[in-house]
């Protein structure tokens, strides 16, 4: 069930670096409960996008709220507080090489003092148990982990805080289709129990169509006409295939890698 | 023909006032470099003084960068100083016995092991060992987006990772120098007395004669700033890691020469200083040469 109020809601959101603009003029709008899943070729600012939303980039000009509170007006306190509405789930895992994995899952609930050691301990025993992992891996370093492993034990960190939306950034990236599968169930299986809002950075398709309620391609800014808007598809994933735009049925079907050859080799003469 | 009118002939035709004006542009791009990054350099050192007053490090984190930077330093730097001290005794007991004034040989030694050698050997140690590697270990997590891991988390990364590593540095760096001091003197003391053979009484009233607890404050004042600088210019090094192998190579790389380039042209000016404050104190001090 979708509520109807944006717990997300970016306007007219720009991000530029130096004299590159990675990001122009988007606007979406996530309601409570909703699985966004954002799709498009690598460099189109997808990533970027996601880090907007929980504030690690700046935007250059536009809104950002998460709950109707924008980043850029709360002092540091205020924003440590909302992180921990959040849960990020990074493209590698993103886990502390010098922790074991224990002391990575704990390391939210320990920074923000928030319950006492059994209950630390016994959420952690929870979640390991939620993300499909035995015990006998909180004693490992991240090192000593496969990708998969990595990514669930990421999945578990960005859950201990009981957050209410939960950012994907390529979860499925570098993983055999088996292993893809298991982190879309793991996904499927947060959002239902946890009720969380799900953003999902993605550019497979199967995780697309599979765990969201709702697929926007982004389309990168330099093959697009300055009156161009960089959203070039946003509804139900059932309708990707009803697009009439060339772009985003040649990206759904993996056929853009013949036109970025043709381009590449006219722009180098 | 006006300058205005020939320019976009000269930059067509690559010539000279193209050339020297081309020059100037780039001059000035890497001055204003320059200068952002001595402006980014002091907020973010502004930044972790200021985290280091609001609120304590974790004790396990300091505990642990406190190990890391001066115990492991310790050895090296005691074998270090102690060679230095020696070393100091070879190359300056030919010259001394010239004049006869090998029993002054203490003196020498132990004063420039105390102002001089001391701190910019503890500190060149702790810029090679420590700095480069914590530029480092921080250019990794920040490739590995371990770094915006612990923002998204809600986590400060500069009070998380700067704070205790400053701090250590800041701490530590005292002891680490007056140990390099301690081995050096103890080396040149060694040398002089076992291998050239000279009284160690008169050796020993010597050195005692010339060093002075001003010499201690400093050796350790002096150590005290290198310090602050080696935790900040490796801390921000690594922080503005560029992506890749590459770039926490390189991290690692300019962490040590910014330190080491700092630490050379702030023990000259710590020098007059600090000289200055001595002579206004107490105009006359005890000579080498009949004082």
């Amino acid at each position: 069930m979708v509520a109807a109020s944006p717990l997300i809601d970016l306007q007219n959101l720009s991000v530029r670096f130096g004299r590159q603009t990675v990001l122009r003029d988007v606007s979406i709008s996530v309601p409570a409960g909703q699985t966004l899943a954002v799709i498009g070729e690598s460099g189109c600012g997808k990533t970027v996008l996601l880090k907007t939303i929980i504030g690690l980039v700046a935007p250059t000009s536009g809104v950002v709220e998460f709950d109707g509170r924008q980043f850029g007006n709360l002092s540091e306190r205020d924003v440590s507080a909302q992180r921990t509405r959040f849960g990020f789930v990074f493209q590698n895992a993103a886990l502390f090489d010098s922790m074991t994995v224990a002391e990575n899952i704990l390391f939210p609930l320990k920074q923000h003092r928030a319950t006492g050691d059994a209950d630390q301990e016994r959420a952690m025993h929870s979640l390991l148990t939620e993300v499909g992992l035995p015990n006998t891996v909180l004693k490992k370093y991240p090192a000593e982990l496969s990708g998969g492993m990595r990514k669930r034990v990421g999945l578990a960190r960005a859950l201990i805080m009981r957050p209410e939306a939960v950012l994907y950034d390529e979860p499925t990236t570098g993983l055999d289709p088996i292993m893809s599968d298991v982190i879309n169930e793991l996904m499927m299986r947060t959002r239902d129990k946890f009720e969380v809002t799900s953003v999902i950075v993605t550019h497979d398709m199967n995780t697309a169509r599979k765990v969201a309620d709702r697929v926007v391609m982004l389309y990168p800014l330099n093959r697009l006409q300055l009156d161009e808007s960089q959203i070039l598809f946003d509804g139900p994933p059932s309708e990707l295939d009803a697009s009439t735009d060339r772009r985003v049925t040649q990206f759904i079907r993996g056929e853009a890698g013949d036109r970025m050859m043709e381009l590449s080799e006219q722009a180098g003469g | 023909m006006s300058t205005g009118s020939s320019y976009p002939n000269e930059r067509a035709s690559g010539g000279p006032l193209w050339r020297i004006s081309e020059g100037i542009a780039d001059f000035g791009a890497v001055v204003i470099r320059m200068i952002e990054g001595l402006g980014d350099m002091t907020l973010f050192a502004w930044s972790a003084i200021l985290w280091m007053f609001s609120r304590l490090p974790r004790r396990d984190t300091l505990i642990n960068s406190m190990y890391v930077i001066g115990v492991q330093s310790l050895p090296v730097v005691a074998i270090i100083g102690a060679f230095t001290g020696m070393v100091l005794a070879v190359q300056s007991y030919t010259q001394f016995r010239n004049f006869g004034l090998e029993t002054q040989l203490g003196g020498v030694i132990n004063k420039s092991m105390f102002r001089e050698l001391g701190p910019v050997l503890a500190a060149t140690m702790l810029a090679g060992r420590v700095g480069s590697a914590m530029a480092a270990e921080l250019g990794t997590m920040r490739v590995t987006e371990q770094i915006d891991a612990l923002s998204a988390m809600g986590a400060n990364p500069i009070h998380y990772l700067v704070v205790p590593r400053f701090l250590s540095c800041l701490l530590l760096i005292p002891s680490l120098t007056i140990m390099a001091i301690f081995m050096g003197v103890l080396g040149g003391a060694f040398y002089c007395v076992q291998f050239l053979g000279i009284d160690y009484h008169h050796y020993s009233t010597n050195s005692q004669r010339f060093v002075e607890n001003w010499d201690l404050f400093y050796g350790v004042a002096k150590s005290v700033v290198f310090g602050a600088v080696i935790g900040i210019i490796s801390c921000y090094r690594g922080f503005n890691c560029l992506p890749g192998a590459e770039g926490v190579g390189r991290a690692a790389t300019t962490a040590f020469v910014y330190s080491f380039v700092s630490i050379i042209i702030l023990d000259l000016l710590l020098s007059i200083v600090l000289d200055h404050i001595y002579l206004a104190f107490w105009p006359v001090a005890p000579s080498l040469f009949g004082g």
